[in-house]
């Protein structure tokens, strides 16, 4: 009986994938970024119409949690107001480490229309925010976009850095 | 030190004002002119003072001293039948009258009719709650307070509905400002970093427009372009080569436009 047997060195190559651990790290974090369900106003529902069959946010790995200890980036949709924003503030807290925040939309941006005394006037004030997704609302195209930017951001960061102590420096 | 905004009446003066704009009147007509309203109106005067009476806009509008009010309602409700209070609020008068003008809308379902109690109270005095004739009116007190500072005595649960429960001010008020007193503008920040991350984080930038040309981490001259965060010296800028003309502005003058000699 013939014993199978492959000569790695003489035919077709190594099997062996040479790479740094920052990419590989990074590889994984970036095609598997699961948001947080989590949605405030209008800007919720392009949200919800990225996550849906026609859109599919499914093929970019990213898959929508219930749970903020689940999650590796927060959608901030719609528009923040000061009542809610400790508990964003709260749910960003509870997310684990490492975190990435896109902030959807004009309202979450810089408070778009809402110029009043009880909306938080971008959302970068309490939480920091990674990736700025302007229009009123964003296009789910255009979220789509964000997240792949955000990967594309993913991918040029370090996998050993603590983004806490690097961005948060300025609120902790 | 910050700069001292006059809180006095923020919401006074209207920026635009039309010289030839005549506010619309609407014809005011007795409750005598229709029999429905009058016997209404006749049981409610045997009950209770009413201090003016109209028909406005098929509305009756009743007005009666604000001590009365629960028993206003009590008379409307049981006897004339109206068994819906479709809303109740109030209007701040502070700077022309000195009061509140607080209104109750209610609605005859069987007669088709709708009448409008109203009533003034000076700040500071309470309301009767009328929860037990109407449970509409909880959610309407509650707003009433929340925006106004009106208290209702005798509400099962008075308190905030729509701001914070230590939210300071009342935001419906004509004083207070649209974009927030001092409390509100450092609402978010106070509660969720303290008082002193107010230095750090800043205020609220309020100015959609506002560009900041030597700020480099938000904006970016077009022909002066430097690395994100760089300082800027105004009057040193460094004009970078960056030819724009062959990506987005295109310069129509010189170039290999193309003039048509005839018309085919």
């Amino acid at each position: 009986m013939a014993q199978h047997q492959v000569n790695y060195t003489s035919s077709g190559g190594l099997p062996v994938a040479l790479t740094t651990v920052d990419h590989l790290v990074n590889w994984g974090r970036s095609n598997s970024l699961w948001p947080l369900t989590y949605g405030l106003a209008c800007c919720a529902i392009e949200m919800m119409a990225a996550g849906g069959s026609r859109y599919d946010f499914d093929r970019f790995g990213t898959i929508f949690r219930a749970s903020p200890r689940q999650s590796d980036v927060m959608i901030l949709a719609g528009t923040l107001s000061k009542k809610h924003a400790e508990f964003a503030r709260r749910l960003y807290d509870q997310m684990t480490e490492p975190k990435w925040v896109i902030s959807m939309g004009s309202c979450a941006n810089t408070g778009g229309m809402f110029n009043t005394y009880s909306t938080v006037q971008g959302v970068d004030r309490i939480i920091p925010v990674d990736i700025y997704l302007p229009g009123c609302a964003p296009r789910p195209e255009t979220l789509q976009y964000a997240l792949m930017m955000l990967q594309k951001k993913i991918r040029k960061e370090s996998a050993n850095m603590n983004k806490n102590t690097k961005q948060n420096l300025r609120l902790m | 030190m910050r700069k001292y905004v006059p809180k006095g009446n923020v919401q006074k003066q209207s920026y635009y004002t039309d010289r030839f704009h005549v506010v619309p009147s609407t014809p005011r007509t007795k409750v005598e002119t229709d029999d429905v309203f009058a016997t209404h109106l006749k049981t409610l005067e045997a009950k209770i003072t009413v201090k003016s009476s109209r028909i406005e806009l098929n509305c009756m509008v009743v007005e009666i001293n604000h001590e009365d009010n629960f028993k206003a309602l009590e008379v409307l409700k049981e006897e004339c039948g109206y068994a819906m209070l479709s809303e109740m609020s109030a209007v701040d008068y502070l700077a022309k009258d000195k009061n509140f003008e607080v209104f109750y809308q209610m609605l005859n379902l069987k007669e088709v009719k709708r009448m409008r109690l109203v009533m003034r109270i000076e700040q500071g005095l309470a309301l009767e709650s009328v929860v037990p004739l109407y449970n509409s009116a909880n959610f309407a007190e509650r707003e009433m307070f929340d925006m106004f500072g009106i208290v209702s005595n005798n509400h099962p649960f008075m308190k905030r509905i729509l701001m914070p429960d230590d939210w300071e001010g009342n935001p419906l008020l004509k004083t207070y400002p649209l974009h927030g007193d001092e409390f509100a503008s450092w609402y978010e920040v106070d509660k969720i970093f303290g008082k002193d991350a107010r230095d750090v984080i800043g205020p609220e930038s309020r100015d959609e427009g506002k560009i900041e040309r030597y700020d480099s981490k938000r904006f970016s001259r077009v022909g002066y372009e430097v690395p994100f965060g760089t300082e800027v010296t105004p009057g040193e800028e460094v004009k970078t080569e960056i030819e724009y003309s062959k990506t987005f502005l295109v310069d129509y003058t010189k170039g290999e436009s193309k003039t048509i000699e005839e018309r085919k």
